[in-house]
């Protein structure tokens, strides 16, 4: 009965009996029913930041929905009219932080577009990888808090043991486990050592098969199926409609992805499959998702044989940071970089937008340069705001419990909602 | 009170039976910290990294997270403190219940990071007593239970029927 | 024939210019005539716009119509993109909504009414998004609002706010 209310017939015969002037009434107390407004508040025990939505209920069904945005607004598009776009760099981690490579990613390409600068082909290789063993992690991120919101937790400490193995290389990779920043503006910060090359490869044999353990336990599991199956079902036109992106419009059956149809970085050069959805539940949102993962096992293994010897940055001086190791050894390298940090590159007027497919959908950052070495205004579309949008539409007619898997289904980020 | 009037020998020298009381109910106060799930930011991510299989806090007694701020009485502030989410941060910790404890994790509740803008208060600290100060940027999982334990050890020190010295070894 | 070409045939008076650089083309309207193209844009078949990617706004203060609305649309059919933008005065900052032809412009105009204060003529529900709902101090993305705002920081009247 998903999205009808059948109060009308209930309310109909309790008043029948209710009323004392009715021929058949006995005496009943009269039932009084109003719509009640509760407030799930910002601060609340699902796991996806701080949200605060106020729902009107009709008993435990939701009539409307609106979401409260807004507090976790940092201001971060006026702080990049402050600094250069090396300096922004650190920001965009911090936007969606569960995925932070991918916003690096998604950043240093529009810069690039911007600048005309093209990236030498192992930094498209070594940024592909990287980014789908993001995507990876995301995804396990994504599955054990959903798992973990819809009560079944053992899948939250699976996903989160495996999760950790990877950002354990990240650590090794970059110095850093969540908020990374390894990408620059030109190709990479630093090459894959052999140790870090050797544990992807031993990692990626162990984790074909977790994916399968993951399932096991969601797959059949009838509480699962009874809270995702025909749950937050949204249509394919109405998802474009909304601008959905990502799996969120791909469970719908649309099939949109920029790594295949504005592709970038080393994508078009692999095989890979692009899972899709029937029916636009919760139920193929999560399948959409799980497949991805198998399919970034795929894009990861192909990439590590293809991947050439070479430079990890475009040689552009005006643009690009030197390597570390000469800066402090060779003058003009520490000059460069001076300059580069203090006063920026210098840009040339013009506007343009880059979207990549990162793990909510399409984010995408629009920047308008009036020359110089700071964006004029550097917009960030991001996923998670205009599926916030769609969340009244989506939860009509639901459950209270169905309000946080909804959240869950959309995988929202408030870091990248409010930004 | 009598265990007061008990303690209180000379010179504010607690005796020997309120002394063992004393470590004994500090002793289950630092074991037994009910945390609140007060993740705002990145740092929530590495909060929920410290609780799961790898780092296990609950090996600390912290491992309960409560939501309710009724039944808990740590607050770990992890995130940015914007302006919007300040009053409510505030509600929440005048609702914790006695004796509480407040943990500011990462540089942006410490002191707003490298968000100097419209729209975030400079530190939690500004409105909220904050006993550790955790930095990061997020902070791993073994710089917030270092964070826990230093806070556990803050904990043994309490005074609890006598009255706290001006000056606490830290 | 492409879009810019398609949209200055039918709407000549609401054309102002097309520009195309680094492979993006965007083509500046009139402002009364903003709802007919976008129209145009959604209903036509060969453009067939579905996907409206974002609504955002950029000011010049040096300019005498101050304001740019911009509009981004992409076809999921048949994959083209185009931007869309115009320029309205600080005067009479108001455009019309699109939130009839695309549902999800609602919250993106949203944003750009919180951020920069243009207002949407027949928006469902025209209030602010980001910033506490009455927020007083103006709107933040102008470049004549400080970056550190307006002096809160230093006062403790903001834990009083409860919206």
């Amino acid at each position: 009965m998903r999205g009808e209310v059948r109060l009308e017939d209930q309310r109909r015969t309790v008043y029948k009996e209710a009323d004392p002037l009715h021929p058949e009434s006995e005496t009943l107390p009269t039932l009084r029913t109003e719509e009640l407004l509760l407030n799930m508040g910002p601060q609340h025990p699902s796991t996806h930041g701080v949200l605060k939505v106020i729902l009107e209920l009709e008993g435990e069904r939701i009539v409307k929905a609106t979401p409260v945005l807004g507090f976790l607004h940092r201001g971060v598009e006026k702080l990049a009219e402050d600094g250069t776009y090396h300096q922004f760099i650190p920001h965009t981690d911090r936007l969606d932080y569960i995925c932070a490579m991918y916003n690096n990613f998604a950043y240093c390409r529009a810069v690039e577009k911007l600048m005309g600068i093209t990236v030498p082909e192992r930094a498209e290789y070594l940024r592909t990888i990287v980014a789908e063993v993001q995507r990876i992690i995301g995804h396990q991120f994504w599955l054990g808090t959903q798992a973990l919101d819809i009560g079944a937790m053992t899948v939250f400490f699976y996903t989160f043991r495996d999760r950790e193995i990877l950002l354990d290389w990240f650590d090794e990779l970059c110095g850093a486990r969540l908020t990374t920043s390894w990408y620059r503006i030109g190709g990479v910060e630093r090459d894959f050592t052999p140790s870090l090359l050797e544990k992807l490869r031993r990692f990626l044999e162990y984790f074909v098969p977790k994916i399968d353990e993951y399932v096991v336990f969601l797959e059949k599991n009838r509480i699962w199926l009874a809270r995702t199956k025909g749950v937050a079902v949204i249509s394919a036109e109405d998802a474009v409609n909304f601008g959905l992106s990502g799996p969120s419009l791909r469970g719908s059956g649309i099939d949109y992805d920029l790594r295949k149809y504005d592709s970038y970085g080393a994508y078009p050069r692999c095989e890979f499959s692009v899972p899709m959805g029937k029916n636009g539940d919760t139920y193929d949102r999560y399948w959409v998702r799980v497949e991805e993962m198998r399919e970034s096992v795929k894009i990861i293994r192909q990439c590590l044989e293809q991947m050439p010897e070479g430079p990890i940055m475009a040689e552009v001086p005006s643009v690009t940071l030197p390597p570390k190791d000469r800066v402090f050894t060779n003058l003009e390298s520490m000059i460069q970089q001076f300059k580069l940090f203090s006063q920026g590159f210098q840009a040339p007027p013009g506007e343009i937008y880059c979207g990549t497919e990162a793990h909510k959908g399409e984010l995408g950052f629009y920047i308008v340069s009036a020359g110089g070495g700071k964006p004029y205004r550097l917009k960030i579309r991001a996923p998670s705001f205009i599926h916030m949008g769609a969340f009244d539409y989506m939860s009509r007619g639901y459950m209270i419990a169905d309000a946080v898997t909804i959240f869950g289904t959309y995988d929202i980020v408030m870091g990248e909602c409010d930004r | 009170m009598g265990l007061i009037q008990i303690g209180h020998q000379k010179d504010g020298d607690s005796g020997v039976i309120t002394l063992s009381l004393e470590k004994a109910v500090n002793w289950a106060r630092k074991g037994s910290l009910w945390p609140m799930t007060f993740g705002l930011a990145c740092c929530a991510i590495e909060m929920m990294a410290a609780v799961s299989s790898r780092y296990d806090m609950d090996r600390y007694g912290a491992g309960v997270f409560r939501a309710s701020p009724r039944q808990s009485d740590l607050m770990i502030v992890a995130g940015t403190v914007c302006r919007r989410m300040a009053p409510v941060i505030r509600k929440i910790y005048d609702q914790m219940p006695e004796p509480k404890y407040v943990i500011a994790m990462g540089s942006c509740a410490t002191s707003g990071n490298i968000y100097d803008s419209y729209s975030v208060v400079q530190g939690v600290d500004r409105f909220v007593p904050v006993d550790i100060y955790v930095p990061g940027c997020p902070p791993t999982p073994e710089a917030l239970f270092d964070g826990i334990l230093k806070l556990q050890e803050r904990i043994m020190q309490k005074r609890v029927f006598t009255k706290q010295p001006e000056q606490v070894k830290a | 024939m492409n879009v810019a070409q398609r949209i200055q045939q039918r709407f000549p008076d609401g054309f102002v210019k097309a520009v195309e650089w680094r492979g993006d083309m965007a083509v500046t309207v009139t402002r009364d005539r903003l709802h007919d193209v976008a129209r145009l844009l959604h209903d036509d078949p060969d453009l067939d716009f579905d996907y409206i990617v974002h609504v955002s706004s950029v000011v010049w203060p040096d300019d005498e119509e101050r304001f740019e609305v911009v509009y981004e649309f992409y076809s999921i059919r048949k994959r083209h993109r185009i931007r869309l933008k115009t320029r309205v005065p600080e005067s009479d900052c108001e455009v019309d909504s699109l939130t009839d032809i695309w549902k999800g412009a609602e919250f993106m105009e949203r944003e750009v009414f919180d951020m920069m204060g243009i207002r949407f003529r027949r928006h469902q529900d025209l209030r602010r998004i980001l910033m506490p709902d009455d927020y007083t101090e103006g709107y933040p993305l102008r470049k004549d609002f400080p970056l550190r705002g307006k002096g809160w920081r230093d006062t403790f009247e903001f834990l009083n706010e409860t919206k």
